[in-house]
Formats: C-alpha cells, structure tokens, sequence
C-alpha cells in the first residue's frame, strides 16, 4: 500500500511559486528519501505542504486517500513533522515537553500509554539522563534530540524530518539515521528527511530527490539521481561522485563552478 | 526549586545499581512542585489572615477570630470593620491578583514573550480610558448605580480593544508579532486619548482620574468581590483544559503545529480569555500593572513551565503579590491607605530583582 503520494504539485511561498510540478513515484513502508537540493529550493516547504500545515496546488494522498481528506486529528497522529529549527530553550523539562506532544491534541490517551512511550523513547533515543534537564539549559543538539523525541514518541507512520541532524556531532548523526531505520523497520512507516550533508543523505537513504529551480531535477536510488551533471546544475560546484569500499556513493567536491556561486535567491 | 530535585539519587532502593524508570523519576519531580504549590497556598493564607488583622482600627486578633465564626458575638462597629470593610480587602486582593498572575502567565505563552502582560496589548490602558471618560464627564448609565459606572466603563472599553485587536489579528493573520505591534499601537494612542481627557479635566476630576490610575483595592465590596471571582472561577477551567497546547506551545509554534495544535485559534481564544480577566480585575481596582508580569516570573521559578503546575501557580503567585502588597499599603504610613499600585511595584519589584539575581547565583 502506498503510504504517501504526491501527483504535480505547486507550492508557494507568498506570491512566489516556489516549486511547480512535482510528482514523486507512490512512496511505501520502510522508505527512506533524502530531498537533497540549494538553499531556497523549497525542500522545507515541500515538507510542511506533506505534513498539512502549508496550502499547495495539486495532490497528495495519504494511505490513498487525499490529505485535505483526512480528519485533522488522524492526520497528525499518521504524520510527524520534526522542523528545522531545535525545539526553543524554555524551562519546560525534556520529559515534559515529550509527554506534552503526546497530550497536546490526544488528551484522553491513557497516563500509562504516554508513560511507557515516553520512557521508551528516551532509551531508544539514549537521552534519558536528559529527561529532567530544563531545555533552556541544554546544547541546540540535545534540543534537536528532545524534538525528535517529541515526534518519534508519537508513533507517525510518516516521518517528515527537517535537517534532524544538522545540529549534531558526527556520533549522533549516525545514531539518528540508525534509530530512524530502526524505527522504520519496526513501525513499518517511511521517512522523508531534508538534508543539506549530501553524503550522509547518499550514505542512509533508499532515494534521493535532489530539487532544482522550482522542481524534481532527480529521483531515484542515491548511485543514480546524484552525478557529477546534477551536481553542477543544482549546486553549482564541481565534483566528483565516487564509490566507497562499502558500496555507498560518496561526493568529492572540487570547488565551485567557474563564474563563482552565483546569487543565492 | 525544582533544582534539588534534579540533583535527588535516581536508584530505586531494592535495586540501587539500576535506575528508577522516568516515570517513577517523574512522580518524585511532581511531588515537589505540589509540595511547593501547597506551601505558596499556605504563605496565601498567612497573607489573608495578617491582611484581616491589619488596619487602624486595630481589632484584636482574638476578635477577629471570633467575628469570623460568630459575627453576632463582636459590637456592631467591628462587624462592620470585619464584614464589610477588611474581608472583602482581602479577599479582592487574591481574586484581583489570582486574576491578574493567570492572565500574565497566558499572555507571556501565546505570544511567547516573558514581557508580556495585560499592559501589552492595551487592555490596561483601554480600561483606564474608560474610568476617564466616566469620571471626567459624569457619564451616567441608565440601570447602573452610580458606584459601578466608572468599573463599567472601564469594562467596555477595555473589551473594545480587546475585540479590536481580536478583529485586526483576524483580517491581518494573528501572528506574534502582529498582535504585538497592534497592542503597541493601541497602547500609544489609548494613552494619547487618555492625555487628552486629562487635558480638559477640572482638577477635580483629574485627581479622581490620577487617583484610579495609581490603581487601588479600598473600594472592594462582596458584590465586586463575587463578580471578580465569578470570571476567575469561569477562566481557570476553560484554561486548564488547553494546559497541554500551551506546554506544547513553548518548544515553539512550529512545534506545537506539527502535533495537531491550531496556534492561531488557541492564540485568539486565550487573548479574549486573558483581556475578560484583565479587564474585570483593573474594571474595579484601577492599574495594578506588576502583578501580570512578576506573577508568571516567580511561577516559572517555582514550577517551570508545564503549565499544569505554571497556570495555577502563577495564579498563586499573583494573588500572594497582591496580598502581601495589600498588608503593606496599610502598614507603610499608619492611618493611611497607600494605593496598591504603588507598592506592588515598590515592594514587589525588588522582591522580585532579588529572586532573578538569587536564581542567577546558584545558576553559576
């Protein structure tokens, strides 16, 4: 069953068109699709049009069904929305802010059932010590991990993360595309990340979809939707994609285009 | 507060290599908040006891004990002095502040802002326009006794502005900042018209007006009273039941949008829930402006902001302000009522710079 569609869709941002046309291929359980693509391209609005919380032209369906279909509620039980920016510094505790997502608009759930999913989370996360930390007194790492753990707790089948690792050292960057396969594996959900670290995304992900002037310039596996052609053409950097001992595709950067990084819109 | 708690050993006794489950962990943490919040509750009812025995017509302790059971057994001058004089004080003094520290502690989350308060968005301001108004041109309402025309002046202008930054916020998209910036505009020309109105007083009126201003609890009666705690008592449920949208909502409005929570909705219904206690409260006391801003503060300190334990202890904290700012506004001159405005900001807000700074000091 496909978990998520998208089928030629427009999105702005304001007046401005942002993207125009896109159209995935039906997205199933277990997929992981690293949006890979300039700064500006659209990959965080992308996002939020799939999580609902952002107008769009077209269509996109959720467990086939259109998502303007889907009851407010239900939706935000199948879809979590992780944003680009840590959870703010507040003197709420990390186990609070947890507990809150979870009993935000699901107050009836069961304390017992938010408990066991809390605790659950924080161990397959590795931030229990931080469970009774005030998020004001925490790095933006530990924040981005608290705000992971607020959408993991949930149990979305769909995974909607914005740069979750761009706050973390190279151990945690590994650990979250670990947990998130895990995760995956176990929820037979799908994940959707948008990164800038195009290796990490080339090295964890089934398919990339690299972005490019208002559209999909690529999709497909990592070896084949990144060459050193779109490279140029979405980046404007000069490089090389080469193959690891491990079979992972890796790209080698040797500098930006002639004529220098153009202008950044 | 909650510090020691952080600090307490996580090991469960029968097991001490293995930690207690963040449940258990959670309940202790729990545990201090509740214990702290029955300690403020308890410092409240010291507060209103010392507020009942104090005054210049210096009743004696036991009497008033008395009179509180038996009014029968005291003379009919000191009922009066306990009845109708020193208990509905007191009690205006917890149900304004009670009203004043819920209304700040909403505010501050909804527009993300530790500054807001009901000053922010002019409500303050608006009721002041309307005591002027009534004081300066004698308004009279028809069916209103004469007692309630300047609380209910005060009211309704205070509940236009709040309806007018309502309707802004709707037809201009009610972002944080949006809000903001409509409040600050309606606060500049709220005090223009104010200016004005004081412009044209006579001096009579204009020290009534001057008077109101300084904002002051010396015309609390029963009835005041019960109208005051009427809204408290309506607000407080309709608040607990979005407790967990505004925790949500402090790891950011993003973050509380992507789990299912309509920020703007929850924006405009706390706003008209925050100006109806804001515009009740300074309706019949003047402007007591420390209150909705210190309040939130010490709650923060005290509980953090799972604002299961924030709304209700900011509501405590507020009511305590204002309690103890009520005692002191009869003890500072004797003999003289100082208005309360004036000392909870002379008392409280050193009070409350000591406990930022003491909060800083064991931070390092």
């Amino acid at each position: 069953m496909s978990l998520l569609g998208v089928t030629d869709l427009t999105l702005r941002y304001g007046k401005d068109i942002v993207l125009s046309g896109v159209s995935f291929p039906a997205l199933h359980p277990g997929s992981m699709v690293g949006v890979l693509g300039p700064n500006g391209v659209g990959k965080s609005t992308l996002l939020r049009a799939l999580a609902g919380m952002q107008s769009y032209g077209g269509e996109i369906t959720l467990m086939n069904e259109p998502l303007s279909a889907v009851s407010h509620l239900r939706r935000t039980g199948l879809i979590g929305y992780l944003p680009q920016t840590p959870p703010q510094g507040t003197s709420l505790v990390a186990y609070e802010a947890v507990i809150s997502a979870c009993r935000a608009v699901r107050p009836d759930l069961s304390k017992r059932a938010v408990e066991a999913a809390a605790e659950e989370t924080f161990e397959r996360l590795g931030i229990a010590p931080l469970a009774f930390r005030a998020l004001s007194k925490m790095s933006g790492g530990q924040r981005q991990m608290v705000g992971l753990a607020q959408i993991l707790v949930r149990k979305p089948a769909v995974l909607l993360l914005d740069e979750p690792t761009s706050a973390l050292d190279l151990r945690w960057q590994l650990a979250v595309f670990q947990i998130i396969r895990d995760t995956l594996a176990e929820q037979g959900g799908l994940c959707l990340m948008a990164l800038h670290d195009i290796n990490l995304a080339l090295r964890h992900c089934d398919s990339i979809a690299l972005l490019c002037d208002g559209g999909v310039l690529s999709y497909g596996p990592p070896k084949e939707a990144m060459t050193a052609e779109n490279l140029r053409r979405a980046y404007r950097v000069e490089g090389r994609v080469e193959t690891c001992s491990n079979g992972t595709p890796i790209v080698i950067t040797d500098g930006v285009l002639a004529g220098g990084a153009g202008e950044l819109r | 507060m909650t510090q020691a708690v952080e600090n307490a050993p996580a090991g469960r006794p029968d097991c001490p290599d293995k930690p207690a489950s963040l449940a258990i962990q959670y309940r202790r943490f729990v545990f201090w908040r509740l214990f702290w919040s029955f300690v403020l509750l308890a410092v409240l009812g010291l507060t209103v006891v010392v507020n009942i025995t104090t005054g210049p017509a210096g009743v004696p302790l036991p009497d008033i004990l008395i009179g509180l059971v038996r009014p029968d057994a005291l003379s009919k001058a000191t009922q009066v002095i306990l009845w109708d004089v020193r208990l509905p004080y007191a009690a205006m003094a917890v149900c304004v502040g009670a009203s004043l520290g819920l209304a700040g502690a909403e505010m501050q989350t909804v527009l993300n802002n530790p500054l807001a308060s009901p000053y922010t968005l002019g409500v303050t301001f608006a009721a002041t326009l309307g005591a002027s108004l009534a004081i300066v041109f004698k308004i009279e309402i028809f069916g209103v006794s004469e007692n309630y025309v300047v609380p209910a002046c005060a009211f309704v202008t205070a509940t236009m502005a709040t309806l007018l930054i309502q309707f802004l916020a709707r037809v201009f998209g009610a972002t944080v900042n949006t809000v903001i910036l409509f409040g600050i505009a309606l606060v500049f020309a709220l005090d223009a018209l104010i200016s004005l109105i004081q412009f044209v007083a006579d001096s009579d009126a204009l020290q009534q007006v001057v008077f109101w201003t300084m904002g002051s609890l010396a015309r609390a009666t029963w009835e005041k009273v019960a109208i005051v705690s009427a809204v408290f008592a309506l607000c407080l449920p309709l608040s607990i039941r979005h407790m967990w949208k505004m925790t949500a909502l402090r790891g950011g409005e993003e973050y509380a949008e992507s789990f299912g929570v309509s920020v703007q909705r929850l924006r405009l219904m706390v706003l008209l829930r925050v100006s109806l206690l804001a515009a009740v409260a300074t309706a019949f006391t003047g402007v007591i402006g420390f209150i909705g801003l210190v309040g939130p503060h010490i709650a923060r300190l005290a509980f953090g902001e799972d604002h299961r334990f924030y709304l209700p202890g900011s509501a405590l904290a507020g009511a305590l302000i204002l309690s103890g700012a009520s005692i002191a506004s009869k003890s500072i001159v004797p003999g003289i009522l100082v208005p309360d405005g004036i000392v909870t900001a002379l008392v409280g807000i050193p009070l409350f710079l000591g406990l930022l700074i003491g909060q800083r000091g064991r931070a390092r």
